[in-house]
């Protein structure tokens, strides 16, 4: 029997660079939505510290390496680059791994790049390294969030990947216009 | 005439352009308006009403007059304002209202009658007949009016939409903003500073004053050098705050490409703006006024501080001979300035008797403008004196100026009303009108430069106070601190001719004061009358004077006679720039299926259900028309078997102790008693008791259920069931998340479609082991699935699910399989058909307006349990004999076509709405029972089967008699889809 090909949501859509910034996917991870059982989110966040993370608190992110637990709603984080260990019986686990696709924006001009399209304050001070936010990019539904200083992961739909990368290619290029001409 | 040594243009950088066909040159640094004015043209444009020639009036966004067409096919732009416009080479503009050119204008004529057309006249005259108003009247007056035209064309060129937020918003960079951004930046705030002008400095870069010892327009750049180098300040230039809104936001339109020669095709043109602030600085100066006077609208006749600031900005005389008429100090600086540099100042004329003004120029004190003559240019000015003796001056431009009004409509975004204040004679913003919003410098009506820089200081040091910041207080410098002497006076009594107020909208005093006189006497209702303030440049010029000779002639004051309500936006916004990005496919994000290629490569059209898009026929070679195609899918089918995807549908997964009792308070049936590994159909009400939606839910395990949505409604009802969670029972241990876009979803259908699968799946099923509604997971092709046995085409049907990552592989694998079995790929047409066939609804049937009853669903509504709907499903009105039920139709004979949409009547009844009996919701041809079939609605249906209705259809004027029948025409019993 031969086996099914897989494909990654933004397949041969990226990467893209425009004015010293750049738009790629990030490569597959497994991503488990995690909510705690009634009465479990304080086990929920030992589970997860043991994984070297921990329960990230409303708008942030608890990482290391390339694991990540990013807050995603209401008692609802999702476990990014991880498996679920020890939390079966005491959260609702959903694999989410498949659902969504996921890009970088990095480069000098992320932030400014994002300012087209989000309308979030993403300056530094509001929005630092490891904040994390559902909003909107543009039309779509988003989780955001801040990985560097200069790089920004998006999560969207994965069917609307195509659509994603076209708004973002848009506003990369109109940033990097404004920069070529002066 | 450009005068040396004078103006901030670079005039080492001539720039080429084209106005009206003709080849120009001015400097960098130019606007439109003073390159024109600097090569002698005087004739910009003609009037909205009577085609009267106009000049420019101003320097700056509040022009009236100066509007120009720039750009070609659908790039071209009409009204844009020549004092806004910066020349570049390959500009090209235009004049408008025109024809057949600006200096022969034949719809001058208009002028002619003017005495027909004053306000109201249109609405008078053209009355009757009454449905020629809008089929030949009023057509016929927008032509001969109106402004420019668009190109009513799709354009192309990119515009852009962003966000912006900072701690201080300083709107305007004249001495009172550029030292309110100073002391905020110096205190470490995010200072933004927008500014409408290309360059930075307000009105110090049209004035002589010195600011600390220095020119203002140097001082002006060491502020902003250093601002630029403060890594906590933005500098926007050429960005206009057109609005403030709600929370400290406010919108601001940046010309970010127009003045470029050859801009970077990405590059917007411009950029709208929404700046989030958490306090704002008003710094917008003021605007000076006009005085109503016979003939004063001649191409020449300027405001005296646009006079002075295209001399000393732009080094440009607006004349060879200029007259200066004005009622307040002011205005004798555009003389003094003017003389200065050495060009005629043929007379001052002022309007008070004790006025003394040294130069060397003849001073008419107690005099006043009493007419102009020059039709496309100024050539005189006829003054009188107080005991109406006459003198004549030759004179080719005239700089008049009534006093200033304070650019405050930012601050009554909000329906905060303003305060008259007797000394300037203006309107003034009173404190606290757009919360966080400071007003300052001259937009506060302080005029001296020097109380504008202190104004500016003590507004950002306010304002920082707010932010919990320390402002550290520099020393302010020196400059010209003159008070404000003037002397109220809005129009030179008894013009011989008419006396504009409105340029823009050819509105004059006579027009005002007969709206007083026929009782409009409200400011609001004169405006409305008379169109005073509703142009372009919204009344920025002659509100003031309006209402002032409004308020003269129901002898009133101006205070109890009021201002109109300033709206946003405070200059004209494109709304290529308001809707940037939402050109053509860039309205709504696109959503593809994992299939989306495979079913592209066999060149299937997609057609839109919602956001996503999915195939809606398979044509194969010698198939005309898609209902060939669709016929063949659905008797492949029928036949043998067919592959479609379903992973559009919502899937909601939900866990927890209480999710059973949950989708039992969800919905009208019971899920709490599902079974693992079994499949149940649910239905779903709103809150008043209306049919939501429906689906299967599929119990996967203790406590963890997937409920399936159909496509439209998937977010509704996530939306319904966070609602239902958080609201009615928020302590139940329930947890869901969408799991729609996780997995990629295939129905495989027909009577060869279990042994299409069995191809696939490690360990194969069989009816027994695997029976209707059913589910599990399986393996195939070495990954994990889950099976569901349940169907939507009354076929022996299965639905397949992989992780999203497999979808497109797994797709072409089971068509390829389909295919070697004698089926294939189904769309979205032979999907409608079959359900049709099975009598299965979808959300043509519950619309919104439909009841369980109405669908005959209603013993699904669980008589051992409440649900959300099902009290208000049984308020009287929603059962019974009077509802229009679900009901099959078949055409009488079985031939003859019949569309969705149709009405239904009784046989012999007249077809109109008093005697409709229902309508119909679906329609198709079926190749299984060849015939068409409908379903639809009818008046108490279910007891009416077997008997005969009209079918209506007034759009496609059709009239068909049909049977009535059970909605399930196909296999009623249901055992196909059990074999």
């Amino acid at each position: 029997m031969p086996s099914l090909i897989e494909k990654t949501a933004c397949n041969g859509l990226l990467p893209v660079v425009a004015g010293g910034v750049s738009l790629s996917e990030l490569p597959p991870a497994r991503i488990t939505s995690v909510a705690p059982l009634a009465g479990k989110d304080r086990a929920v966040g030992t589970a997860l510290k043991a994984l070297g993370l921990g329960w990230p608190a409303p708008g942030r992110s608890v990482t290391k390496g390339a694991a990540g637990c990013l807050w995603t709603g209401r008692g609802q984080a999702f476990l990014i680059g991880a498996d679920p260990d020890g939390l079966s019986a005491i959260a609702a686990l959903t694999d989410q791994s498949d659902g969504w696709a996921r890009m970088r924006l990095s480069g000098p001009g992320a932030e400014a790049v994002l300012a087209r399209l989000v309308p979030l304050d993403l300056r530094a001070a509001a929005f630092p390294v490891g904040a994390v936010a559902r909003t909107g990019l543009n039309h779509m539904m988003t989780v955001l969030s801040r990985a560097e200083a200069e790089s920004f992961d998006i999560l969207v739909f994965r069917s609307m990947a195509a659509s994603a990368v076209h708004e973002v290619q848009q506003a990369m290029a109109a940033v990097a216009a404004r920069q070529s001409a002066g | 005439m450009r005068i040396a040594g004078k103006g901030l243009i670079d005039r080492g950088a001539p720039v080429g352009f084209r106005f009206d066909g003709r080849d120009h040159t001015g400097f960098q640094g130019d606007t439109l308006a003073s390159a024109l004015l600097a090569s002698g043209v005087k004739l910009f444009g003609r009037s909205f009403k009577y085609h009267r020639p106009r000049g420019v009036m101003t320097a700056g966004s509040e022009e009236p007059n100066a509007l120009v067409t720039v750009g070609r096919g659908a790039a071209q732009v009409p009204n844009v304002r020549a004092t806004v416009q910066e020349i570049h080479s390959g500009l090209e503009a235009r004049g408008q209202n025109a024809w057949p050119t600006l200096g022969l204008d034949l719809m001058a004529v208009n002028d002619l009658f003017a005495p027909f057309f004053g306000a109201g006249f249109y609405y008078k005259t053209f009355m009757w007949p009454k449905a020629f108003w809008e089929s030949l009247y009023e057509p016929a007056i927008r032509r001969a009016a109106g402004l420019g035209a668009i190109s009513r064309k799709s354009n192309e060129e990119a515009y852009e939409k962003a966000h912006a937020f900072c701690d201080l918003l300083v709107i305007g960079s004249g001495p009172a903003g550029l030292m309110a951004a100073l002391t905020a930046a110096r205190a470490g705030a995010d200072v933004i500073l927008a500014e409408e002008d290309a360059a930075m400095g307000g009105r110090l870069l049209a004035e002589t004053h010195e600011v600390g010892g220095r020119s203002g327009a140097l001082w002006a750049a060491e502020v902003l050098a250093e601002l630029e180098a403060l890594p906590n300040v933005r500098l926007m230039s050429r960005t206009t705050v057109t609005g403030a809104y709600d929370g400290g936001t406010y919108g601001a339109l940046e010309r970010v490409g127009l003045h470029l020669a050859n801009p970077p095709a990405a590059l917007p043109r411009e950029c709208f703006w929404r700046i989030v602030a958490k306090r704002a600085v008003l710094a917008s100066g003021a605007h000076e006024r006009q005085i109503a006077f016979s003939n004063n609208d001649r191409p020449g006749v300027m405001n005296a501080g646009a006079v002075r600031a295209y001399l000393n900005r732009w080094g440009v005389a607006a004349g060879h001979s200029v007259t200066v008429f004005g009622n307040n100090d002011d205005a004798h600086r555009t003389a003094r300035d003017l003389a200065a540099a050495g060009i005629r100042v043929a007379g001052l004329v002022d309007v008070r008797e004790e006025v003394s003004v040294p130069g060397d120029f003849p001073v008419h004190a107690g005099c006043r403008v009493i007419d102009t003559v020059g039709r496309k240019g100024l050539r005189e000015v006829v003054i009188a004196d107080r005991d109406g003796r006459i003198q004549r001056i030759v004179s080719d431009c005239l700089a008049v100026s009534g006093g200033w009004n304070p650019a405050l409509h930012l601050t009554c975004h909000m329906n905060g009303r303003p305060v008259w204040r007797d000394n300037i004679s203006a309107f003034v913003p009173k404190p606290g009108m757009v919360p966080g919003l400071v007003a300052a410098g001259a937009a506060n009506g302080v005029f001296s430069t020097q109380g504008c820089l202190a104004e500016g200081a003590a507004a950002a040091t306010e304002s920082l106070e707010a932010l919990g910041r320390k402002a550290k207080m520099a020393d302010l410098p020196k400059a010209e601190d003159g008070a404000v002497r003037l002397r109220a006076y809005w129009e030179v009594p008894d013009p011989k001719h008419r006396a504009w107020l409105d340029f823009a909208n050819d509105v004059t005093t006579k027009d005002v004061r007969l709206a007083a006189q026929e009782n409009f006497r409200s400011v609001e209702h004169m405006k409305r009358y008379t169109t005073q303030g509703m142009a372009p440049d919204q009344g920025k010029n002659s509100n003031i004077g309006a209402l002032a000779i409004l308020a003269d002639a129901t002898g009133r004051g101006i205070p109890e006679t009021g201002t109109t309500t300033f709206r946003p936006p405070y200059v004209p916004v494109s709304i290529a720039a308001m809707g940037a990005g939402g050109q053509g496919a860039g309205f709504a994000p696109q959503r593809f299926t994992t299939s989306d290629r495979a079913a592209r490569d066999r060149h299937a059209p997609m057609i839109e259900a919602g956001l996503w898009y999915r195939p809606s026929y398979f044509p194969r070679p010698g198939e005309a028309t898609w209902r060939e195609a669709c016929d063949r899918e659905v008797t492949m089918v029928r036949e043998r078997v067919g592959v479609v995807d379903v992973s559009t549908l919502g899937k909601i997964d939900i866990q927890g102790r209480d999710a059973g009792r949950f989708l039992d308070l969800a919905y009208t049936n019971t899920f709490s008693t599902l079974k693992p590994g079994r499949v149940r159909y649910g239905l779903m009400l709103r809150e008043d008791g209306m049919v939501m939606d429906d689906g299967t839910t599929a119990c996967l395990g203790e406590g963890h259920y997937l409920t399936t949505t159909t496509t439209a409604a998937a977010g509704p009802v996530m939306r319904h069931l966070e609602f239902v969670h958080q609201a009615h029972c928020p302590d139940w241990e329930v947890r869901m998340i969408s799991v729609t876009e996780q997995w990629a979803q295939f129905a495989v259908a027909g009577p060869l479609a279990r042994e299409l699968l069995n191809s696939i799946l490690e360990h194969p099923i069989d009816d027994a082991g695997f029976p209707f509604l059913s589910c599990g997971s399986v393996r195939l092709m070495e990954i994990e699935a889950r099976l569901f046995r349940i169907s939507f085409s009354g076929e022996i049907g299965y639905e397949i699910a992989v992780p999203a990552r497999y979808g497109e592989a797994l797709y072409r694998d089971l068509v390829a399989r389909a295919e070697s079995l004698g089926g294939g790929a189904y769309g979205m047409e032979a999907l409608n058909v079959l359900r049709i066939e099975k009598g299965f609804i979808t959300h043509a049937e519950i619309h919104g307006r439909v009841t369980a009853f109405d669908i005959g669903l209603q013993g699904m509504v669980s008589t051992k349990k409440d649900c959300i709907g099902k009290g208000p499903s049984q308020r009287p009105g929603l059962t019974g004999p009077e509802r229009e039920q679900l009901v099959g139709l078949r055409p009488i004979p079985a031939g003859k076509q019949i569309g969705a949409g149709a009405h239904l009547f009784d046989d012999g009844a007249d077809p109109v709405s008093a005697n409709d009996q229902g309508h119909v919701t679906s329609v198709c041809y079926s190749p299984t029972l060849k015939t068409y079939l409908g379903l639809g609605f009818l008046k108490d249906g279910r007891a009416r089967i077997g008997s005969r209705v009209r079918l209506v259809d007034h759009l496609r004027k059709t009239d068909v008699p049909c049977e009535v029948v059970n909605p399930v025409f196909f296999d009623p019993e249901g055992g196909r889809a059990r074999a």
